[in-house]
């Protein structure tokens, strides 16, 4: 299981990297840790004309702090995040989310933009990130924009990004004192890929009451007003699990019993696993 | 075809390779080291894990050209490790290897382990090896070994 041949460019900076990938006669593809890339092409997946290795452009390894909140540079690892190594505007929600993905040796290539761009319905930062509120910019030849993470994916390993576009950086808003972050991430096995996400957000400070339920079979479902899921009293925040099972059936998601029981029970499980951020 | 020099067991390497070689093709086949294993080739049996600037990495979904400039280490060189030593000790007296597959990896990973977490339990270890895949051995003489190397270094106030 080798890749099909394929060219191999490693741009220093920016628009280096917005250049190839708008190159129109190339198939390019972006490749930062490389850990969905890297299975995708061993297995043929995927044939790419150009590989545009990202990995070495300094503005996408940095790490921003102000008060608003976090900017993590796309090339951020999920290492980095797990260990602390970058400051916390989540009151410890990103390292607890970070070390849950796959295995320690993934972690330590993969970073939080490939994981968004690449768009895996169970992918951990799509569903998670779109709980907690975080943007991505994105960079392309017409300039920068911001897209809120519930926005970015649109389908299964597909995003808003156009051809030539690429993931900047994250922006992280900064959690009050007293937010509280639920997350539940439901596999037989540890560190496979997920079979139901549950991520829940209470901001009271800031009027922010969000659920997500994650690993769908295609985009997660982010309830961006969660009360309901609350009895109707997000004071009380205590959750009623059928108000829940209609809004998500309200909002698409799968008839299929186990694939109910599953999502039903992660977020169940993220709201008893709710502490303070 | 590319041309890349990293440093390979302390070693500086300049080579040329095609884009698509893989890191671990690229250090069986070019360079010999041929104790870094392949299972799966697509990054979860854990195998072809070696150090890439001493981070344990998959080397079967790592790119041999995306490695310039970097320092790669896979077990042949950590032959001198004072902790591998114990590590390898371990191993061979808690029967934490049968047919070997796995070992290397296996070593590479325990060892991180090790360094990054003192305080790990059984079950945090476990955990810890969940992407290194064990056919042989049901995986109790590994936690055993890890355990092992770990308490020995607490007593020794390491």
């Amino acid at each position: 299981m080798k890749p099909a041949r394929f060219d191999y460019q490693r741009p220093a900076d920016l628009a280096g990297a917005v250049a190839l990938l708008g190159d129109g006669d190339a198939f390019a593809k972006v490749l930062a840790g490389g850990q969905s890339l890297g299975p995708m092409l061993n297995l043929r997946l995927v044939h790419p004309g150009v590989l545009v290795d990202i990995t070495r452009i300094p503005e996408l390894a940095r790490v921003e702090e102000d008060a608003d909140g976090l900017v993590l540079g796309a090339c951020v690892t999920h290492a980095a995040i797990e260990d602390g190594r970058v400051p916390d505007v989540t009151g410890g929600a990103l390292a607890e989310v970070a070390g849950g993905i796959a295995y320690r040796a993934v972690r330590n290539r993969g970073t939080i933009g490939g994981s968004l761009a690449h768009a895996d319905p169970a992918s951990d930062w799509t569903s998670c990130l779109a709980a907690i509120g975080a943007e991505v910019v994105v960079c392309g030849a017409a300039g920068r924009r911001t897209v809120a993470v519930a926005d970015f994916m649109v389908g299964v390993f597909e995003t808003v990004l156009a051809p030539e576009e690429i993931v900047e950086a994250v922006r992280v808003p900064r959690l009050s004192p007293g937010a509280r972050f639920g997350f539940y991430k439901f596999c037989r096995k540890t560190g496979e890929f997920a079979h139901a996400i549950g991520a829940v957000l209470h901001d009271p400070e800031r009027s922010v009451l969000r659920a997500v339920i994650g690993a769908t079979d295609s985009t997660p479902i982010v309830l961006g007003d969660a009360t309901e899921l609350f009895g109707g009293d997000a004071a009380r925040v205590s959750f009623d699990r059928a108000a829940a099972a209609r809004l998500l059936e309200e909002r698409g998601l799968s008839d299929d019993p186990f694939a109910r029981q599953v999502h039903l029970t992660a977020l169940e499980r993220a709201v008893e696993r709710m502490h303070p951020a | 075809m590319k041309t890349i020099t990293l440093g390979v067991n302390g070693k500086e390497v300049t080579a040329t390779v095609e884009p698509r070689l893989h890191l671990a093709d690229f250090l069986r086949e070019q360079r010999l080291l041929t104790g870094t294993h392949l299972g799966c080739e697509h990054g979860v049996c854990g195998a072809c894990t070696i150090l890439v600037d001493g981070a344990p990495s998959r080397s079967c979904i790592t790119l041999a050209v995306a490695c310039d400039g970097a320092d790669v280490r896979t077990i042949e060189g950590l032959e001198d490790d004072a902790l591998m030593a114990e590590l390898r000790t371990a191993f061979s007296e808690e029967h934490a290897l049968q047919c070997g597959y796995c070992t290397p990896a296996m070593l590479i990973t325990a060892r991180d382990i090790v360094m990054r977490l003192p305080d790990a339990d059984d079950r945090r270890v476990r955990v810890e090896l969940s992407g290194n895949m064990c056919r042989c051995t049901g995986y109790m003489g590994i936690v055993n070994a890890i355990r092992r190397v770990l308490d020995e270094r607490k007593r020794a106030g390491a």
